[in-house]
């Protein structure tokens, strides 16, 4: 790390954070945001051959809740259950900048082989469980991964990323209960970005917060500035302490606004501009950027090294698995069982017999 | 916990007969014996020990952390139960019945039958519950779940017909690396005929593995679960009274499909007759007259045929039920009729 000047700090390091983590936090909200607009160069390349989603305006969300956890490598920390604005979230967790390019990109070379997209991977040992699209299963399965702590006895939190849309579900309904009942030390974050895809919260939900629902499962529950990432870690590791200390789910919500479309594909065009210019105005790495530096904690040199070094990594990423191979598509029949072999279809055989494939 | 096992589930250590109830038990106790990573969930199964009584006293042994009663809610404890897997934990669900399966179908299919697939490792569970019909239990009590989930790739679907293979084939099932669907038909729950005294030392019966129920000549009978015994019976009478030998088949696991024991009976015998208790439409018969379609189609001497249930939900009234269902003279007549094509 750089040497920055000795000057007295205005504002005392916040929330008993050091000078190398608020630098580590920024640096991960600019990984963010670079992964992703690094995203968009490669779908206009033609590489990204499926939807592309972006958490512009949500990166402090993301970033504040995983800084606040126990990552490790080997296993034996905390587990994480993201949804496709939590890349940060992943990145944090120890998922490479190629590994989510290489999702997106549909290469042989990422984790899932080419068989499923985004961020929806698994690393286990890294503690990444990454969703699939229908929504809410993942607070059942997270249910289960921190049900597995508990019974273990394994001193480890589970948190589950959902997005407003999700809590009208039925399983966000069902695993939350059943987690709640259990007493799982689960975090469950509520990205509250004001928009299901094109459905706005009030067509989701009556309660103008999503804290009003956590009496009725007898959880804990605040609601935070998800703007702010020094407020979302603070939120977390109040939640984490919590629940490793067996007080059950502990719900976060996290207030926001999604300032892109659904996916790519999705111009927003019922959102009114001037919301999403009122909502540019708390842009979370900007507003970070303006605290550290008014605080005297770093200088603005060092912020812009970080952000180009971030820029500059995310590049070299994405040009590395732009020349890894896509999967064979004979690869289709494998890893379907661990023990049964799938036969090709007759019609793809050298000599075509529907009575031997 | 206590030390010594109820008596109850000790009967095959004992040399006693067990119902296939019972057996289900003693491989569910065994299995939890044996690895500590075993735990089931489900409704009213602790205290309770569930609606059949198949984990009565498992509670007390194991304690709640591994006999784990659940709210009402199939979605959810199954989607927990695939969360739990993804730890190294080989959950077994109950559905207190199969009917009930229908809201975990979504994290089911979805989820778990993806999993691996998707890269994310082994699912070791196993979803388990009563099926079938005949007990009066009308639309909700009675269904057979079996082709819901036959068409969703990463299952396996086991359903027995005997104590002896619901005991090795529920073993297997929970060493399996692979989410199983588990299918127990009631009515063979507690039926004094299937009473038999299984090896008292641990085995298993290979998943994917069809059995001979009983040789013969003329035409096949491919079936499982309740038909089977239903089908040997109208073998004897085909035997006896019209001299036609039947050979009967039991699937035993229904994904994957034993093709090369259909296969290869059909090859021997020229005629093959399905008997499934599940509905008509979209029944299995229809996958297993395609794969002898596809592989034997030379060695056919007539129509391959089928005994099942109407398309119809299960209906409550015995007389209903009893018309619903597929009885021995139904495939004592379908087995004449191709016998003599």
């Amino acid at each position: 790390m750089t040497t920055a000047p000795a000057r007295e700090a205005p504002e005392e390091f916040p929330r008993g954070l050091g000078r190398s983590n608020l630098l580590e936090l920024y640096e991960a909200l600019c990984v963010t945001r670079a992964a992703e607009e690094r995203l968009e160069v490669l779908q206009k390349q033609g590489h990204v051959t499926g939807g592309l989603y972006r958490s512009l305006g949500q990166e402090a969300g993301a970033v504040g809740a995983a800084y606040a956890l126990r990552r490790r490598t080997d296993g034996t920390g905390d587990v994480l259950a993201p949804t496709v604005r939590a890349a940060g979230a992943i990145f944090l967790f120890g998922g490479r900048l190629e590994d989510f390019f290489r999702q997106y990109m549909a290469r042989a070379t990422g984790p899932t082989r080419g068989r499923e997209a985004n961020v929806h991977w698994v690393e286990r040992d890294k503690g990444i469980i990454g969703p699939i699209s229908p929504l809410g299963t993942m607070l059942e399965v997270m249910a289960g991964v921190t049900l597995s702590f508990r019974l273990r006895r394994e001193d480890r939190v589970g948190i589950v990323f959902y997005g407003d849309g999700a809590t009208s579900t039925g399983a966000w309904h069902e695993g939350l209960n059943f987690a709640a009942v259990q007493g799982c030390p689960l975090i469950l974050m509520v990205e509250a970005n004001e928009w299901a895809f094109s459905t706005p919260t009030a067509k989701n939900t009556r309660v103008s917060s999503f804290t009003d629902k956590a009496p009725g499962y007898g959880i804990g529950a605040e609601s935070v500035d998800g703007t702010d990432v020094l407020a979302v870690f603070d939120a977390v590791r109040r939640a984490a302490v919590l629940a490793r200390a067996g007080d059950g789910v502990q719900m976060v919500e996290m207030r926001y606004f999604r300032r892109l479309g659904h996916a790519q594909h999705d111009p927003q065009e019922y959102v009114d501009r001037a919301l999403i210019a009122q909502w540019e105005r708390k842009d979370p790495i900007a507003c970070f950027h303006a605290r550290i530096v008014g605080n005297d904690w770093a200088t603005d040199e060092e912020l812009t090294r970080l952000q180009r070094d971030a820029v500059e990594r995310c590049r070299a990423a994405a040009e590395q698995v732009v020349s890894e191979p896509v999967p064979e598509g004979a690869q289709a029949v494998e890893g379907v069982y661990s023990d049964v072999e799938l036969p090709r279809p007759w019609t793809r055989l050298a000599v075509p017999d529907p009575r031997v494939a | 916990m206590p030390d010594a096992p109820p008596e109850h589930l000790l009967k095959s250590c004992r040399g006693e007969p067990v119902t296939m109830l019972e057996a289900i038990s003693e491989a569910l106790f065994e299995e939890m014996t044996r690895d500590d990573s075993v735990f089931l969930m489900g409704e009213d199964i602790g205290v309770y020990g569930g609606a059949f009584k198949v984990t009565r006293g498992f509670l007390d042994h194991f304690g709640a952390q591994r006999v784990i009663d659940t709210p009402i809610a199939e979605g959810g404890f199954t989607g927990a139960a695939a969360g739990a897997a993804h730890m190294g934990l080989r959950p077994v669900v109950e559905m207190q019945f199969m009917d009930f399966v229908s809201p975990a179908y979504d994290v089911i299919t979805n989820y778990i039958a993806t999993s691996r697939y998707r890269g994310a490792g082994p699912m070791p569970l196993v979803i388990r519950g009563p099926v079938g019909g005949g007990n009066r239990g009308g639309p909700f009590h009675s269904q057979n779940v079996e082709m819901a989930f036959f068409h969703t790739p990463g299952l396996k679907i086991v359903y027995p017909s005997t104590a002896y293979d619901a005991k090795g084939l529920m073993k297997a099932a929970i060493r399996d690396d692979d989410p199983v669907i588990f299918e127990e038909h009631k009515g063979l729950y507690r039926a004094p005929a299937l009473r038999e005294v299984l090896p008292a030392e641990d085995y298993v019966v290979p998943l994917g593995e069809a059995r001979m129920v009983r040789e013969g000549r003329d035409l096949t009978v491919v079936t499982y679960g309740a038909m089977v015994h239903k089908s040997v019976e109208a073998a004897d009478t085909l035997e006896r009274e019209d001299g036609v030998s039947a050979e009967v088949i039991d699937l035993r696991t229904l994904l994957p499909l034993d093709e090369a024991a259909i296969v290869g009976s059909v090859k021997r015998t020229g005629k093959l007759l399905v008997v499934h208790e599940d509905t008509r439409t979209g029944g299995i018969a229809g996958e297993i007259a395609m794969r002898v379609s596809e592989r034997a189609f030379e060695w056919l001497d007539g129509p391959v045929l089928r005994v099942t249930a109407i398309d119809a939900p299960v209906p409550y009234s015995g007389s209903l039920e009893d018309y619903f269902l597929p009885q021995i003279a139904d495939i004592v007549t379908a087995a004449r009729y191709l016998a003599t094509y």
